[in-house]
Order: structure tokens, then sequence, then C-alpha cells
């Protein structure tokens, strides 16, 4: 018990005095939280847009009124000619522009049929289609209320409700999908650099020759790591809730049980993966090439299995983090408890006991 | 104490150990000497059970390197041939953390180390990779010896080390032998062969011979003429001039002098003296010597 105490002292100690150990540890964490919860967004906010104003009466004013002052939208130049349009987006200026045919109004009096053209700059596509959505609600809106007593016959109106997340915000995607790519991080690529670095430096050598056993050099090399990214879990938790309003609508026990077995597994992927690396660039790079870009695109954090190529569909079910972001949504965004999720546990206790057997089986108590 | 017998290792193709065979005795100082690659650490690490023997048994103390290695790891000492501490941790804290894993404090043991973990003690709070080679030399050792092992083994320690901090280091290892701690050293220094009680030479996996140092020495047939270059710009070109001098056998340059084997009785220091006046070669001194280790490990490898 006390060779165990003194080997966690010593690695705590490795920890708190290299400063990219601790940058790693707790600057990247908040940094990329920040990151990912800010910059890559996919809401809309203020998109420049221009007007085409052919008709210039009160019904085309109201609806660019409404569209200006919805909060997505804003103004960037008030247009002349269709001439204009061209070059403006091709200085980029813009994302869309509103085209209002002439006698507007009284067409739309008259006729009851009235045409505005929306241009959306598609070299962005979701964003194209997303401007576009918007701009046809805000019209279809405004026209329902201001012709409320015209009762137009047969009409299936869809209401839409965003459950989970009314006001689609995109954080609530991001901050488990980047607490799962954190605590990666953290525990494979820490852990499998912490023990590939013993056997560099040759202090391994030494360590095996002691009485320690495996399990002793195992342990005591997980166990600060895991303390530490329960810490970062919960700064990643804390700050997604105060920074970006994520809700934890489920239980904190079940919040907690989750991330600690996923933790528990990236820690055995990163023993797995530290037999097989001899040095720390090795490590350094079978966790950050093997580990990171699966986690980033194949586990459903950016981009929606449902919409990959059947085989990558297949291959994502092989990456941990994919169960762990869905359970980690079911309990932080719509409160489910051990009974929705416990397929997510299984699996991911399964992983985890297959690298861990794994591990065991591959640490070599000799230098051959 | 360790017994080796007809331990064979290969890595791949390469034969590292051809079968070979040593006896330690309990509280003895025994040294493999020999060359880099001559298979010095790969036989230690045999002995510290971190490699296995394709073939032969070795045991340390009666038990088996392969089968007991767990009892092994208790009772060994083990210094490898890569200074091998922990360069973050500070003086003080590598010698807490060997103890502790060894499941002891240093307190239990302070008399071991006491003569060597002294001088290095006023650094007790510097991170050991700020240390001088000498003083990494003596962390190491006192490392290796603070769970009391029976038996030290040590790669190469004095490689890499300063003159005086070998003469040291030396100094310590006869301290603890009179301690009665077995103790098995390598080294790729032929004069360091003289300072233990007995020695193996080593050389392409295979002894070459085993013996006191003394009676390695007296065991070299032929007669040794020493020669000195004053002039040492010459000594190259004197080298070569000895090596075609008829009569000569091996020329080869240890230090400050060049030992030149008698293949014939008319050869004498005054006639090598004249030979090299002869190929403009002047302020020479040479004398007759008694072998070194050095002489005998030549020669024996030329057989």
């Amino acid at each position: 018990m006390n060779q165990l105490l003194g080997f966690v002292k010593k690695e705590f100690t490795h920890i708190f005095r290299d400063p990219r150990t601790m940058v790693i540890l707790f600057g990247i964490p908040i940094i990329q939280l920040m990151l990912f919860g800010y910059v890559i967004t996919t809401e809309i906010k203020d998109a420049r847009i221009a007007i085409l104003d052919h008709s210039n009466d009160n019904v085309t004013r109201e609806i660019t009124e409404k569209l200006l002052s919805s909060g997505y939208f804003k103004l960037d130049a008030n247009l002349r000619s269709e001439t204009e349009i061209e070059p403006l987006f091709r200085k980029g200026d813009i994302k869309q522009v509103v085209v209002f045919e002439r006698d507007f109004a009284q067409r739309l009096e008259r006729e009851g049929v009235v045409s505005m053209q929306v241009l959306a700059d598609a070299s962005d596509p979701n964003t194209a289609q997303m401007l576009y959505n918007y701009t046809n609600g805000i019209v279809q809106d405004y026209i329902r209320k201001k012709f409320s007593s015209i009762t137009i016959p047969l009409q299936i109106k869809s209401e839409v409700r965003m459950l989970y997340n009314e006001n689609m915000v995109g954080a609530f995607m991001y901050v488990p999908g980047t607490m799962a790519l954190i605590l990666m991080l953290i525990s494979a690529m820490m852990t499998s650099i912490t023990i590939a670095r013993e056997k560099e430096m040759g202090t391994m050598e030494i360590l095996l020759v002691s009485p320690l056993k495996a399990k002793h050099i195992v342990f005591g090399k997980v166990a600060p790591y895991l303390l530490l990214s329960i810490i970062d879990a919960s700064v990643v938790v804390l700050l997604g809730n105060l920074v970006f309003g994520v809700p934890i609508r489920g239980s904190i026990v079940v919040l907690a049980f989750l991330v600690i077995l996923y933790i528990t597994m990236a820690l055995s992927l990163g023993i797995l993966i530290s037999t097989v690396a001899d040095s720390q660039q090795v490590a350094m790079f079978i966790s950050g090439f093997a580990l990171m870009l699966p986690t980033i695109l194949l586990s459903g954090f950016i981009y929606p299995i449902e919409n990959m190529p059947v085989p990558l569909q297949v291959l994502s079910n092989l990456m941990p983090p994919r169960w762990f972001i869905d359970a980690l949504k079911q309990v932080m965004l719509k409160g489910n408890g051990l009974e929705y999720i416990w397929p997510n546990v299984l699996i991911l206790s399964g992983m985890t006991l297959v690298f861990l057997l794994l591990s065991i089986k591959k640490f070599k108590l000799r230098l051959q | 104490m360790i017994k080796v017998d007809k331990i064979e290792k290969h890595y791949g193709p390469v034969q590292a150990l051809k079968g070979i065979s040593l006896d330690v005795k309990e509280g003895e100082l025994f040294g493999l000497i020999g060359p880099d690659g001559a298979g010095k650490t790969t036989l230690m690490r045999i002995l510290v059970t971190l490699l296995f023997p394709d073939k032969g048994v070795a045991t340390l103390d009666g038990l088996d390197v392969v089968t007991e290695f767990r009892k092994i790891r208790r009772m060994v000492g083990y210094m490898p041939g890569r200074f091998s501490l922990y360069q973050d941790l500070t003086v003080e804290e590598n010698l807490n953390f060997f103890a502790t894993v060894f499941g002891g404090t240093v307190k239990d043991n302070y008399h071991l180390v006491k003569d060597i973990y002294g001088q290095i003690e006023p650094f007790r709070n510097r991170p050991a990779g700020k240390l001088s080679g000498g003083m990494k030399q003596k962390l190491a050792l006192s490392c290796a010896l603070i769970h009391a092992p029976k038996v030290l083994i040590l790669d190469e320690p004095t490689t890499g080390v300063d003159a005086v901090s070998r003469k040291e280091f030396w100094e310590m290892l006869n301290n603890l032998k009179r301690m009665g701690i077995t103790i098995l050293v390598s080294t790729p220094y032929m004069d360091e062969a003289r300072l233990c009680d007995r020695v193996a030479l080593f050389q392409n996996g295979e002894i070459l011979s085993i013996d006191t140092p003394e009676g390695i020495t007296t065991s070299f047939k032929g007669r040794l003429l020493g020669v000195k270059v004053t002039h040492t710009a010459q000594r190259f070109d004197c080298v070569n001039q000895l090596r075609s001098m008829p009569g000569a056998g091996s020329v080869f340059s240890f230090g400050d002098s060049i030992h030149v084997t008698c293949r014939d009785e008319g050869m004498t220091a005054q006639s090598i003296m004249s030979y090299l006046a002869g190929k403009g070669i002047a302020g020479i001194v040479a004398e007759p010597v008694a072998a070194g280790i050095e002489d005998v490990f030549m020669a024996l490898m030329q057989q």
C-alpha cells in the first residue's frame, strides 16, 4: 500500500512540476470549450443582407423591418438595381439579398399572389439554407398575422417545437462533444505518454527490477489522471452551464457515474497504447491520430452519424465517444436516467474491460 | 552467490551470448571487462530478470532468474548503464521514492548509503537532472542500495565520469564489499580491472578468461617492451613503423606508452631505439614493462 502511495505521490510531482503537462491538463479544456462554444457555431446572428426593393410600399417596408428586427439579419445595403447584386456577393460582404417585385402591395391585394426573390450565397450551403429558412419563416409569419381575417381553405399548418433545445443553441451539442474530446485527450494521451516516458528515460528498467507489480505501476500511473480528469469534467460541465446555459436536467449521480466510466475507458485505452509505444512520440502519434480524429469525426460530435455512408456508420459503433456523447446528451439535456442509457453504459463497460484485459496481457514485466 | 551456466542469448540472427559460464562468490567484487557490444549488458539484464536466456541456467543466491524472478527483484540492486533516475525529481525525492518502492524508508538502511549519499546530501533539493556526472552516479548508487540488496549489479557505472569521480566510485565499491555485499560490475576500462577481486574478460559474447587481475597478467606469455614518444605528434607514425619492424609482434598504444611484444630474442630496448632513430623518430625511451590486463586482452583476442 505504501509502495502504491509513494508511486502516486511521485506521479503527482511529475505533473505539477511540468508546465506543459499543467497547460494540457487545465488550459486546454477551457480553451477548447470556449473555441467550440463560441467560434465553431452554426447559429445565425447578425447575418449581413442587402435589400432590393422595386416596390417600396408599406408591405415591403414592413417585411424589411420584420427581417431586420429579428436579430438574425443586419442590413448591409439598400440596392437600386439587379446589377449591383453580383459585385456585392463577390466581395463577400453579404450572405443574402432579398428582392421585392414591382407593385408588391397592390398585387398581393388584387391577385393574392406575389413574388419575392431570395438570393443566398451558397458557397456555405448550410448557412445559406438556414438563412432562407429564417427569411421564409419571418415572411410567412408576417402574412399570417397581417391577413388573419382571410381564411384560406384546407390549410395544414405545422407547428415546430425544438424539444430539449428550444432555441437551437449550438453549445448544447458542443459541450458534450468537447467533454468527450477533452477527457480522451487527457486520459488516454497523457497516460500513454507518461508510461512511454518511463520507457524512454530508462526508468522503467529500474521499476521493473523493483518488487513493484504490473498492477502497481499501472494503477499508480492512472490514479492521478483519473482524479485530474474528474476535475476537468466538472469544470467543463460547470462552464457549459454557467457560460453557455447548457442544462443538467438529469441526476448528478448518473452524470458522475457516466463520466467516471468514460474516463476509466479512456485510461485503459491509454495504457493499451503505452504497451505498444516505446517512446513518447509514438504514444503521442497513436493517441493523436488514432484517437482524436475519430473522436471528432466519427462520434457524431460534429457530423451527424445518420448522414454518413453505411461503412462509416458501422465503424462509428466502435468509437467509444459515440456512446458517451449520446448518453451524456440524454442525461444532461433530456434528464434521462439509467433506465434509458443502460445500453450505452453496457457498451462502454465492455470496451473498458476489453482494453484492460488486453493491456494486462500485453504489459511486459521484462524488457523483451 | 551468482552462478551462470552455459547461458545463450540471441537477438534475431545476432548471438549476443554464446554459452557463457561464471561463478561469483559471496562478498566478491567481480568485474566484467570488455568493449562495447561484448555482451556484458545482456548478461546483466538476464541476471536482474529483465531478459530471458534462450538456453542455460542462471541463479542468484540459489534463486533461478526465470522462475523465481520476484524473489530476486527484492534482493538485487541494479544500476543500468544509462542514468535512469527521475530527472525532474530532486535528489532527496528520488532516494525516498526508491526506498518506498521496495517497501522501506530511507532511515531503515541509511547506514549503507551514508558515506555515498552524504557527499550529495548538500544538494538534496536539486533536481537529479541538474547534477554533475559524478554526482548522478553517486545518487544512482544510493538508490540501488537503499533497500539493502545482497547483490549489486552495476552496468558500466563509471562510463562518462571524470577520473577523480571514477576513483572515488571504486573506493565506494570496496567499502560496500567490506559490508558483505556481492558486487558484479562491468566496465570498458581495462585499468579498472585491477580494482576487482576477479574479472572475466568478455569479447563477442564469449568469456576469454576468468581469473584474479594478477593471475591474468601473469598468464601473459612473452616479453613486452614499452615505448614512450616525446613528441606526441609522432606517435601514430611510430606505431606504424614498429608494426613493420622485423621481430615485432603486436603493437598497441596504451595511454602514454606503446606496448610491443617481442617475437625474437634479438629484439631489445636498444634495438628499438636505434631502429626508430633510423626512421627519423627521435626522443624515444624504450624499456621492458610488465604485462597489463590490456596486453592479455589483446593477446587473447588475437588467438
